[in-house]
Protein backbone atom coordinates (compact mmCIF):
# COMPACT_ATOMS: atom_id res chain seq x y z
CA UNK A 1 0.00 0.00 0.00
CA UNK A 2 1.53 3.41 -1.17
CA UNK A 3 1.99 5.88 1.74
CA UNK A 4 3.45 8.55 -0.58
CA UNK A 5 1.95 11.68 0.55
CA UNK A 6 3.03 15.61 0.44
CA UNK A 7 5.43 16.73 3.10
CA UNK A 8 2.98 19.25 4.43
CA UNK A 9 0.34 16.86 4.67
CA UNK A 10 2.74 14.78 6.66
CA UNK A 11 3.74 16.91 8.79
CA UNK A 12 0.34 18.44 10.02
CA UNK A 13 -0.73 14.30 10.17
CA UNK A 14 2.25 12.81 12.22
CA UNK A 15 3.72 16.34 14.17
CA UNK A 16 1.56 17.24 17.13
CA UNK A 17 2.28 20.69 19.52
CA UNK A 18 4.55 19.02 22.37
CA UNK A 19 5.46 15.99 20.54
CA UNK A 20 9.48 14.93 20.84
CA UNK A 21 11.01 14.71 17.75
CA UNK A 22 14.12 13.45 16.80
CA UNK A 23 15.32 14.65 12.99
CA UNK A 24 18.42 12.49 11.94
CA UNK A 25 21.40 12.90 10.24
CA UNK A 26 25.05 13.47 11.36
CA UNK A 27 25.51 16.52 9.01
CA UNK A 28 24.89 14.73 5.78
CA UNK A 29 21.16 13.87 4.86
CA UNK A 30 19.64 16.15 7.67
CA UNK A 31 15.90 16.88 6.80
CA UNK A 32 15.70 20.52 6.35
CA UNK A 33 12.73 20.41 4.15
CA UNK A 34 10.60 18.87 6.76
CA UNK A 35 11.93 21.37 9.56
CA UNK A 36 10.86 24.34 7.44
CA UNK A 37 7.69 22.46 7.03
CA UNK A 38 6.93 22.16 10.99
CA UNK A 39 7.99 26.03 11.27
CA UNK A 40 5.21 26.96 8.68
CA UNK A 41 2.89 25.03 10.14
CA UNK A 42 3.50 26.78 13.48
CA UNK A 43 3.93 23.72 15.29
CA UNK A 44 4.93 24.35 19.22
CA UNK A 45 6.07 23.09 22.52
CA UNK A 46 7.81 20.32 20.51
CA UNK A 47 10.78 18.06 22.04
CA UNK A 48 13.98 18.58 19.83
CA UNK A 49 16.60 15.64 20.08
CA UNK A 50 19.37 15.89 17.65
CA UNK A 51 23.39 14.41 18.20
CA UNK A 52 24.15 18.17 16.59
CA UNK A 53 20.90 20.57 16.55
CA UNK A 54 22.58 22.00 13.75
CA UNK A 55 20.75 25.23 11.96
CA UNK A 56 17.58 22.78 11.58
CA UNK A 57 17.08 23.09 15.20
CA UNK A 58 18.52 26.05 15.46
CA UNK A 59 15.93 27.43 12.73
CA UNK A 60 13.23 25.86 14.54
CA UNK A 61 14.21 27.10 17.51
CA UNK A 62 14.59 30.38 16.09
CA UNK A 63 10.99 30.07 15.31
CA UNK A 64 9.28 29.46 18.34
CA UNK A 65 8.65 25.73 17.53
CA UNK A 66 10.86 24.21 20.31
CA UNK A 67 9.63 24.22 24.27
CA UNK A 68 13.62 21.83 24.60
CA UNK A 69 16.48 20.25 23.19
CA UNK A 70 18.38 17.40 23.85
CA UNK A 71 21.91 17.24 22.34
CA UNK A 72 25.52 15.92 22.52
CA UNK A 73 27.37 18.77 20.57
CA UNK A 74 26.00 22.13 19.87
CA UNK A 75 28.04 24.07 17.29
CA UNK A 76 27.80 25.07 13.70
CA UNK A 77 30.09 22.15 12.52
CA UNK A 78 33.11 23.68 11.43
CA UNK A 79 32.11 26.96 11.32
CA UNK A 80 31.76 27.67 15.53
CA UNK A 81 28.99 28.47 17.66
CA UNK A 82 25.39 27.81 17.54
CA UNK A 83 24.09 31.07 18.21
CA UNK A 84 20.19 30.37 18.75
CA UNK A 85 20.06 27.29 20.33
CA UNK A 86 23.25 28.78 22.59
CA UNK A 87 21.63 31.99 22.96
CA UNK A 88 18.06 30.32 24.58
CA UNK A 89 20.18 27.99 26.73
CA UNK A 90 22.37 30.78 28.26
CA UNK A 91 19.10 33.27 28.58
CA UNK A 92 17.24 30.39 30.08
CA UNK A 93 14.67 30.36 27.38
CA UNK A 94 14.74 26.56 26.84
CA UNK A 95 14.94 23.77 28.44
CA UNK A 96 17.68 21.30 27.75
CA UNK A 97 19.25 17.83 28.27
CA UNK A 98 22.67 16.77 27.08
CA UNK A 99 25.01 13.69 26.95
CA UNK A 100 28.04 13.00 25.02
CA UNK A 101 27.43 11.45 21.04
CA UNK A 102 28.05 8.04 22.40
CA UNK A 103 25.43 8.69 25.11
CA UNK A 104 23.08 10.71 22.58
CA UNK A 105 23.73 7.55 20.13
CA UNK A 106 22.83 4.57 22.97
CA UNK A 107 19.68 5.99 24.21
CA UNK A 108 18.32 5.51 20.31
CA UNK A 109 20.00 2.33 20.40
CA UNK A 110 18.38 1.17 23.83
CA UNK A 111 15.20 2.71 21.96
CA UNK A 112 15.37 0.78 18.62
CA UNK A 113 16.05 -2.11 20.60
CA UNK A 114 13.23 -1.92 22.71
CA UNK A 115 15.42 -2.22 25.56
CA UNK A 116 14.86 0.40 28.88
CA UNK A 117 18.57 1.77 28.96
CA UNK A 118 21.79 1.03 27.29
CA UNK A 119 25.39 0.88 28.87
CA UNK A 120 28.88 1.88 28.22
CA UNK A 121 31.92 1.93 29.73
CA UNK A 122 32.74 4.91 31.78
CA UNK A 123 35.11 7.87 30.90
CA UNK A 124 36.28 8.80 33.92
CA UNK A 125 34.97 12.44 33.33
CA UNK A 126 31.77 12.72 35.73
CA UNK A 127 30.96 16.64 35.61
CA UNK A 128 27.92 15.70 33.11
CA UNK A 129 27.19 12.44 35.24
CA UNK A 130 26.18 15.12 37.93
CA UNK A 131 24.80 17.69 35.69
CA UNK A 132 22.22 15.32 34.40
CA UNK A 133 20.65 13.10 36.58
CA UNK A 134 19.19 10.86 33.87
CA UNK A 135 22.46 9.63 33.56
CA UNK A 136 23.00 6.52 35.56
CA UNK A 137 25.56 4.10 37.01
CA UNK A 138 24.65 0.18 36.80
CA UNK A 139 26.41 -2.57 37.93
CA UNK A 140 27.73 -5.25 35.22
CA UNK A 141 26.74 -8.41 37.05
CA UNK A 142 29.29 -10.30 35.52
CA UNK A 143 32.50 -8.41 36.97
CA UNK A 144 31.07 -6.43 39.57
CA UNK A 145 32.31 -2.95 37.86
CA UNK A 146 30.33 -0.11 37.43
CA UNK A 147 29.17 0.88 34.11
CA UNK A 148 26.93 3.95 32.31
CA UNK A 149 23.32 3.65 31.73
CA UNK A 150 21.54 6.31 29.72
CA UNK A 151 17.89 5.87 29.51
CA UNK A 152 15.95 4.85 26.27
CA UNK A 153 14.87 7.40 24.05
CA UNK A 154 11.89 6.90 21.89
CA UNK A 155 11.14 9.81 20.37
CA UNK A 156 7.02 10.65 19.07
CA UNK A 157 8.14 11.20 15.39
CA UNK A 158 11.50 10.66 13.57
CA UNK A 159 12.46 12.47 10.42
CA UNK A 160 14.69 10.16 7.72
CA UNK A 161 15.85 11.85 4.82
CA UNK A 162 16.93 9.08 2.41
CA UNK A 163 18.21 8.84 -1.04
CA UNK A 164 15.49 6.43 -2.17
CA UNK A 165 12.51 4.67 -1.30
CA UNK A 166 9.72 2.75 -2.64
CA UNK A 167 6.24 3.70 -2.47
CA UNK A 168 6.08 1.66 1.36
CA UNK A 169 8.94 3.61 2.62
CA UNK A 170 11.67 0.62 2.05
CA UNK A 171 14.97 3.24 1.92
CA UNK A 172 18.35 2.83 0.43
CA UNK A 173 20.83 5.52 1.90
CA UNK A 174 24.45 5.42 1.42
CA UNK A 175 27.52 7.83 2.76
CA UNK A 176 27.20 8.96 6.28
CA UNK A 177 24.75 6.84 7.87
CA UNK A 178 24.82 8.23 11.49
CA UNK A 179 21.81 7.18 13.23
CA UNK A 180 18.76 7.31 11.00
CA UNK A 181 18.66 3.56 11.60
CA UNK A 182 18.30 3.87 14.85
CA UNK A 183 16.27 6.68 14.80
CA UNK A 184 13.86 5.30 12.40
CA UNK A 185 13.50 1.74 14.75
CA UNK A 186 13.31 4.01 18.36
CA UNK A 187 10.30 6.00 17.14
CA UNK A 188 6.82 5.74 17.17
CA UNK A 189 6.06 7.19 13.93
CA UNK A 190 8.09 7.63 10.80
CA UNK A 191 8.14 10.27 8.38
CA UNK A 192 10.34 9.44 5.47
CA UNK A 193 11.34 11.71 3.07
CA UNK A 194 13.61 10.85 -0.17
CA UNK A 195 15.35 12.30 -3.35
CA UNK A 196 13.83 9.72 -5.40
CA UNK A 197 11.08 7.46 -5.25
CA UNK A 198 11.97 3.49 -7.01
CA UNK A 199 10.54 0.77 -7.99
CA UNK A 200 10.34 -2.01 -4.87
CA UNK A 201 12.44 -3.57 -7.48
CA UNK A 202 15.21 -1.24 -7.63
CA UNK A 203 15.26 -1.55 -3.62
CA UNK A 204 15.15 -5.54 -3.71
CA UNK A 205 18.27 -5.29 -6.40
CA UNK A 206 20.35 -4.06 -3.54
CA UNK A 207 18.85 -5.48 -0.43
CA UNK A 208 22.29 -4.64 2.08
CA UNK A 209 21.56 -1.17 1.64
CA UNK A 210 18.16 -0.86 2.65
CA UNK A 211 18.43 0.80 6.43
CA UNK A 212 14.75 1.30 7.16
CA UNK A 213 12.21 -1.28 6.10
CA UNK A 214 8.91 -0.16 4.86
CA UNK A 215 7.00 -1.55 7.77
CA UNK A 216 8.30 1.15 10.14
CA UNK A 217 7.58 3.82 8.22
CA UNK A 218 4.51 6.12 8.14
CA UNK A 219 4.51 8.45 5.88
CA UNK A 220 6.84 9.03 2.38
CA UNK A 221 7.57 12.44 0.88
CA UNK A 222 8.71 13.10 -2.21
CA UNK A 223 11.21 16.05 -1.89
CA UNK A 224 14.46 16.32 -3.79
CA UNK A 225 17.10 18.55 -2.53
CA UNK A 226 15.49 18.19 0.49
CA UNK A 227 19.07 18.35 2.68
CA UNK A 228 20.09 21.96 1.83
CA UNK A 229 22.57 23.18 3.17
CA UNK A 230 23.06 19.75 4.42
CA UNK A 231 23.95 17.05 1.48
CA UNK A 232 22.56 14.33 -0.01
CA UNK A 233 26.09 12.00 -0.78
CA UNK A 234 25.81 11.78 -4.63
CA UNK A 235 22.93 14.06 -5.25
CA UNK A 236 24.28 17.37 -4.27
CA UNK A 237 26.76 18.89 -1.80
CA UNK A 238 26.84 20.40 1.23
CA UNK A 239 26.52 24.43 1.20
CA UNK A 240 29.23 25.35 3.61
CA UNK A 241 29.42 29.16 2.39
CA UNK A 242 25.66 28.86 4.08
CA UNK A 243 26.92 27.54 7.18
CA UNK A 244 29.16 30.34 7.34
CA UNK A 245 26.83 33.22 6.49
CA UNK A 246 24.31 31.64 9.15
CA UNK A 247 26.72 32.88 11.44
CA UNK A 248 26.17 36.16 10.52
CA UNK A 249 22.10 35.69 10.10
CA UNK A 250 22.38 34.15 13.80
CA UNK A 251 23.26 36.99 15.31
CA UNK A 252 20.56 39.00 16.00
CA UNK A 253 16.77 38.39 16.19
CA UNK A 254 15.76 40.84 13.66
CA UNK A 255 18.02 39.02 10.91
CA UNK A 256 16.88 35.65 11.54
CA UNK A 257 13.66 36.94 11.80
CA UNK A 258 13.95 38.65 8.29
CA UNK A 259 15.69 34.72 6.89
CA UNK A 260 12.96 32.86 8.08
CA UNK A 261 10.46 35.53 6.29
CA UNK A 262 12.07 35.82 3.51
CA UNK A 263 13.04 32.07 3.21
CA UNK A 264 10.78 30.01 5.07
CA UNK A 265 7.09 31.92 5.52
CA UNK A 266 8.14 33.54 2.19
CA UNK A 267 8.06 30.39 0.59
CA UNK A 268 5.35 27.60 -0.03
CA UNK A 269 7.01 24.69 -0.07
CA UNK A 270 10.34 23.37 -0.76
CA UNK A 271 10.17 23.12 -4.47
CA UNK A 272 10.11 27.22 -4.25
CA UNK A 273 13.09 27.24 -1.71
CA UNK A 274 15.11 25.13 -3.73
CA UNK A 275 14.51 26.86 -7.11
CA UNK A 276 14.30 30.64 -4.94
CA UNK A 277 18.15 29.84 -4.37
CA UNK A 278 18.86 30.10 -8.42
CA UNK A 279 21.18 28.59 -10.77
CA UNK A 280 24.24 29.84 -9.78
CA UNK A 281 24.07 27.68 -5.81
CA UNK A 282 22.28 24.98 -8.25
CA UNK A 283 25.30 24.65 -10.47
CA UNK A 284 27.38 24.99 -6.93
CA UNK A 285 26.04 22.33 -5.17
CA UNK A 286 26.46 20.25 -8.30
CA UNK A 287 28.37 16.44 -8.05
CA UNK A 288 30.84 14.56 -10.42
CA UNK A 289 29.49 11.08 -10.75
CA UNK A 290 31.69 8.22 -8.72
CA UNK A 291 29.98 4.93 -9.06
CA UNK A 292 30.69 1.79 -7.20
CA UNK A 293 31.23 -0.98 -8.92
CA UNK A 294 28.66 -3.67 -8.98
CA UNK A 295 28.24 -6.83 -7.04
CA UNK A 296 26.53 -9.99 -7.84
CA UNK A 297 23.93 -11.34 -5.37
CA UNK A 298 23.59 -14.20 -7.92
CA UNK A 299 20.60 -15.76 -9.16
CA UNK A 300 19.10 -18.95 -7.22
CA UNK B 1 67.39 32.51 15.39
CA UNK B 2 63.76 34.67 15.28
CA UNK B 3 60.31 33.01 15.61
CA UNK B 4 58.96 33.49 12.27
CA UNK B 5 56.34 30.29 12.51
CA UNK B 6 52.28 31.20 12.81
CA UNK B 7 50.72 29.90 16.09
CA UNK B 8 48.75 27.56 13.97
CA UNK B 9 52.08 26.69 11.50
CA UNK B 10 53.65 25.31 14.94
CA UNK B 11 50.73 23.20 16.43
CA UNK B 12 49.81 22.20 13.33
CA UNK B 13 53.33 20.23 11.92
CA UNK B 14 54.49 19.48 16.01
CA UNK B 15 51.21 17.67 16.48
CA UNK B 16 51.63 16.40 12.78
CA UNK B 17 55.15 14.80 14.30
CA UNK B 18 53.85 12.97 17.19
CA UNK B 19 51.53 10.53 15.10
CA UNK B 20 53.57 7.66 13.98
CA UNK B 21 52.97 5.43 10.79
CA UNK B 22 50.27 2.63 11.19
CA UNK B 23 48.35 4.61 13.87
CA UNK B 24 44.73 4.54 13.65
CA UNK B 25 43.72 8.17 14.11
CA UNK B 26 40.08 10.00 15.20
CA UNK B 27 40.66 12.87 13.31
CA UNK B 28 38.78 16.43 14.32
CA UNK B 29 37.93 18.98 11.95
CA UNK B 30 40.24 22.63 11.57
CA UNK B 31 43.84 22.05 12.60
CA UNK B 32 43.78 18.23 13.70
CA UNK B 33 42.85 17.60 10.25
CA UNK B 34 45.69 19.31 8.94
CA UNK B 35 47.95 17.79 11.10
CA UNK B 36 46.90 14.29 10.13
CA UNK B 37 46.73 14.85 6.58
CA UNK B 38 50.00 16.85 6.79
CA UNK B 39 51.45 13.29 8.56
CA UNK B 40 49.99 11.34 6.11
CA UNK B 41 51.71 12.96 3.24
CA UNK B 42 55.10 12.74 5.05
CA UNK B 43 56.21 10.62 7.14
CA UNK B 44 53.00 8.61 8.01
CA UNK B 45 52.05 7.28 4.52
CA UNK B 46 49.94 4.08 6.66
CA UNK B 47 48.17 6.54 8.71
CA UNK B 48 44.27 5.62 8.90
CA UNK B 49 41.89 8.12 9.34
CA UNK B 50 38.66 7.87 11.46
CA UNK B 51 36.08 10.70 11.71
CA UNK B 52 33.46 10.18 14.16
CA UNK B 53 30.49 10.61 11.63
CA UNK B 54 31.64 6.89 11.29
CA UNK B 55 34.29 6.90 8.26
CA UNK B 56 37.24 5.50 8.40
CA UNK B 57 39.88 5.34 5.84
CA UNK B 58 39.39 8.63 4.70
CA UNK B 59 40.87 9.89 1.52
CA UNK B 60 39.50 13.42 1.62
CA UNK B 61 40.33 15.13 -1.88
CA UNK B 62 39.45 18.26 -0.49
CA UNK B 63 39.68 19.96 3.29
CA UNK B 64 36.49 18.87 5.16
CA UNK B 65 34.96 22.16 6.62
CA UNK B 66 32.64 19.90 9.12
CA UNK B 67 33.30 16.42 10.75
CA UNK B 68 30.82 14.96 8.02
CA UNK B 69 32.06 16.21 4.22
CA UNK B 70 30.98 14.07 1.72
CA UNK B 71 34.33 13.96 0.40
CA UNK B 72 35.60 11.66 3.43
CA UNK B 73 32.56 9.51 2.66
CA UNK B 74 33.85 9.42 -1.01
CA UNK B 75 36.66 6.22 -1.72
CA UNK B 76 36.86 5.95 2.51
CA UNK B 77 37.62 2.20 3.47
CA UNK B 78 34.44 1.90 5.54
CA UNK B 79 31.63 3.58 7.02
CA UNK B 80 29.67 2.74 10.00
CA UNK B 81 26.47 4.34 12.10
CA UNK B 82 27.74 6.33 14.91
CA UNK B 83 26.53 3.77 17.22
CA UNK B 84 29.51 1.29 15.83
CA UNK B 85 31.99 3.97 15.56
CA UNK B 86 31.95 4.36 19.00
CA UNK B 87 31.59 1.18 20.34
CA UNK B 88 33.58 -1.15 18.25
CA UNK B 89 36.34 1.51 17.32
CA UNK B 90 36.65 3.51 20.02
CA UNK B 91 35.10 1.79 23.30
CA UNK B 92 36.79 -1.50 21.69
CA UNK B 93 40.09 -0.01 21.61
CA UNK B 94 40.57 -0.03 18.20
CA UNK B 95 41.93 4.03 18.33
CA UNK B 96 45.74 4.68 18.69
CA UNK B 97 45.35 8.31 18.67
CA UNK B 98 42.70 11.48 19.04
CA UNK B 99 43.02 14.89 18.80
CA UNK B 100 41.37 17.62 21.57
CA UNK B 101 41.04 20.33 22.42
CA UNK B 102 38.53 22.77 24.37
CA UNK B 103 38.01 26.34 26.31
CA UNK B 104 40.09 25.48 29.48
CA UNK B 105 42.53 22.68 30.07
CA UNK B 106 43.82 22.04 33.45
CA UNK B 107 47.07 21.58 35.34
CA UNK B 108 46.41 17.38 34.88
CA UNK B 109 45.09 17.62 31.85
CA UNK B 110 41.58 17.47 32.08
CA UNK B 111 39.04 19.52 29.68
CA UNK B 112 36.73 21.96 29.53
CA UNK B 113 34.25 22.21 26.53
CA UNK B 114 30.92 22.50 28.20
CA UNK B 115 30.67 25.90 30.22
CA UNK B 116 32.16 28.74 31.47
CA UNK B 117 31.56 29.19 35.37
CA UNK B 118 30.25 27.31 37.83
CA UNK B 119 26.30 26.66 37.14
CA UNK B 120 25.34 24.24 34.39
CA UNK B 121 21.86 25.52 34.78
CA UNK B 122 22.73 29.05 34.46
CA UNK B 123 25.74 28.91 32.46
CA UNK B 124 27.76 32.74 31.79
CA UNK B 125 29.05 31.19 28.66
CA UNK B 126 27.49 27.49 26.78
CA UNK B 127 30.00 25.95 24.74
CA UNK B 128 29.16 23.40 22.51
CA UNK B 129 29.32 20.59 24.87
CA UNK B 130 31.36 17.26 24.10
CA UNK B 131 30.32 15.86 20.96
CA UNK B 132 32.97 12.90 20.88
CA UNK B 133 35.72 14.53 22.85
CA UNK B 134 34.92 12.42 26.48
CA UNK B 135 35.23 9.45 24.90
CA UNK B 136 38.40 10.12 22.97
CA UNK B 137 39.48 11.04 26.14
CA UNK B 138 39.16 8.04 27.54
CA UNK B 139 39.33 5.42 25.10
CA UNK B 140 41.63 6.48 22.53
CA UNK B 141 45.25 5.30 23.42
CA UNK B 142 47.63 7.99 23.05
CA UNK B 143 45.60 11.86 23.18
CA UNK B 144 47.17 14.92 21.71
CA UNK B 145 45.33 18.49 22.53
CA UNK B 146 46.55 21.35 20.87
CA UNK B 147 45.29 24.83 21.94
CA UNK B 148 46.98 28.49 21.82
CA UNK B 149 48.92 29.43 24.94
CA UNK B 150 46.62 31.54 27.11
CA UNK B 151 46.31 31.99 30.75
CA UNK B 152 42.38 31.78 30.55
CA UNK B 153 43.04 28.61 28.74
CA UNK B 154 45.04 27.40 31.38
CA UNK B 155 43.16 27.53 34.89
CA UNK B 156 44.58 25.46 37.54
CA UNK B 157 40.76 23.48 37.46
CA UNK B 158 38.66 23.28 34.91
CA UNK B 159 35.27 24.63 35.51
CA UNK B 160 33.67 22.03 33.72
CA UNK B 161 35.57 18.21 33.51
CA UNK B 162 34.25 17.59 30.14
CA UNK B 163 36.82 15.11 29.49
CA UNK B 164 39.13 13.61 31.38
CA UNK B 165 42.71 14.01 32.05
CA UNK B 166 44.97 12.43 35.13
CA UNK B 167 41.77 13.88 37.11
CA UNK B 168 44.01 15.21 40.16
CA UNK B 169 46.71 13.16 39.69
CA UNK B 170 47.43 9.84 37.36
CA UNK B 171 47.33 7.28 39.82
CA UNK B 172 43.65 8.55 40.24
CA UNK B 173 43.17 8.03 36.22
CA UNK B 174 44.89 4.32 36.61
CA UNK B 175 42.26 3.49 39.77
CA UNK B 176 39.35 4.72 37.36
CA UNK B 177 39.83 1.83 34.74
CA UNK B 178 39.47 4.02 31.45
CA UNK B 179 41.52 2.06 28.93
CA UNK B 180 43.25 5.31 26.84
CA UNK B 181 46.15 6.15 28.04
CA UNK B 182 45.23 10.07 28.50
CA UNK B 183 47.13 13.11 27.33
CA UNK B 184 50.52 12.60 26.19
CA UNK B 185 51.38 16.68 25.18
CA UNK B 186 49.83 19.33 24.94
CA UNK B 187 51.24 21.21 21.56
CA UNK B 188 50.79 25.36 22.20
CA UNK B 189 52.15 28.25 20.22
CA UNK B 190 54.79 28.27 22.51
CA UNK B 191 55.65 24.92 23.16
CA UNK B 192 55.16 21.32 24.61
CA UNK B 193 53.95 20.56 27.72
CA UNK B 194 54.03 16.76 29.04
CA UNK B 195 52.55 14.92 31.84
CA UNK B 196 55.05 14.54 34.31
CA UNK B 197 55.43 11.25 36.70
CA UNK B 198 52.36 12.46 38.75
CA UNK B 199 50.73 13.35 35.14
CA UNK B 200 51.01 17.24 35.99
CA UNK B 201 51.52 19.24 32.64
CA UNK B 202 55.18 20.52 32.69
CA UNK B 203 56.88 22.07 29.67
CA UNK B 204 59.40 20.19 28.36
CA UNK B 205 59.90 22.11 24.96
CA UNK B 206 60.08 25.63 23.58
CA UNK B 207 59.59 26.77 20.24
CA UNK B 208 62.24 28.24 18.22
CA UNK B 209 62.29 32.28 19.63
CA UNK B 210 59.98 31.35 22.54
CA UNK B 211 61.05 31.33 26.12
CA UNK B 212 59.94 29.33 29.13
CA UNK B 213 58.72 33.21 30.63
CA UNK B 214 56.42 33.04 28.36
CA UNK B 215 54.64 30.05 29.52
CA UNK B 216 54.97 30.55 32.70
CA UNK B 217 53.18 33.86 32.40
CA UNK B 218 50.48 32.26 30.44
CA UNK B 219 49.89 29.82 32.23
CA UNK B 220 47.16 29.66 35.70
CA UNK B 221 49.39 27.79 38.01
CA UNK B 222 52.87 27.68 38.70
CA UNK B 223 53.73 25.92 35.67
CA UNK B 224 56.65 23.04 36.23
CA UNK B 225 59.75 23.68 33.85
CA UNK B 226 61.54 20.04 32.60
CA UNK B 227 64.82 20.34 33.82
CA UNK B 228 65.79 20.05 30.31
CA UNK B 229 64.35 21.87 28.20
CA UNK B 230 63.96 20.89 24.65
CA UNK B 231 63.83 22.74 21.51
CA UNK B 232 61.68 21.91 18.74
CA UNK B 233 62.53 21.70 15.16
CA UNK B 234 61.17 24.45 12.94
CA UNK B 235 58.39 23.79 10.46
CA UNK B 236 60.63 22.92 7.16
CA UNK B 237 59.58 24.22 3.92
CA UNK B 238 58.07 20.91 2.75
CA UNK B 239 55.58 20.73 5.56
CA UNK B 240 54.84 24.45 5.06
CA UNK B 241 54.56 23.81 1.03
CA UNK B 242 52.05 21.29 1.89
CA UNK B 243 49.74 22.98 4.22
CA UNK B 244 49.39 25.86 2.45
CA UNK B 245 49.53 24.10 -1.14
CA UNK B 246 47.74 21.08 -0.84
CA UNK B 247 45.91 21.16 2.40
CA UNK B 248 44.12 24.19 3.01
CA UNK B 249 45.01 25.98 -0.91
CA UNK B 250 41.79 28.30 0.33
CA UNK B 251 43.24 29.85 3.39
CA UNK B 252 40.09 28.29 5.36
CA UNK B 253 41.86 27.62 8.54
CA UNK B 254 45.68 28.43 7.18
CA UNK B 255 46.34 32.51 7.39
CA UNK B 256 48.21 33.82 4.46
CA UNK B 257 51.28 35.59 5.48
Amino acid sequence: MSKLISLSNAISKYVQDGDSLYAAGFTHLIPFAAGHEIIRQNKRDLILARATPDLIYDQMVAAGCAKKVIFSYMGNPGVGSLRIVRGALERGEIEWEEYSHFGMISRLQAGAAGLPFMHMMPTAATSLEEANPRIKRVIDPYSGKELIAVPALNPDVAIIHVQRADLNGNAHLWGIIGEQKEAAFAAKKVILTAEEIVDEEIIRSDPNRTLIPGFIVDAVCHVPHACHPSYAQGYYDRDNTFYMAWDKVSKTQESVQAWLDEWVYGTKNHEEYWQKLGAKTHKKLEVEEMLSAPINYGKY
Amino acid sequence: MTATFSSAELMIVNSARMLRDGDVVFVGVGQPNLACNLAKRTHAPNLTMIYEAGVIGAEPARLPLSIGDPTLASGALSICSMYDIFANYLQRGNVDVGFLGGAQIDRFGNINATIIGNDYENPKVRLPGSGGAELIAAWANRCYIMTPHQKRRFPEKVDFMTSAGFLHGRAEREASGVRGGGPLAIVTDIGILNPDENGELTLTALHPGRNAEEAIENTGWELKIASKLKSTTPPNNEELRILYEELDPDGLYLKRK
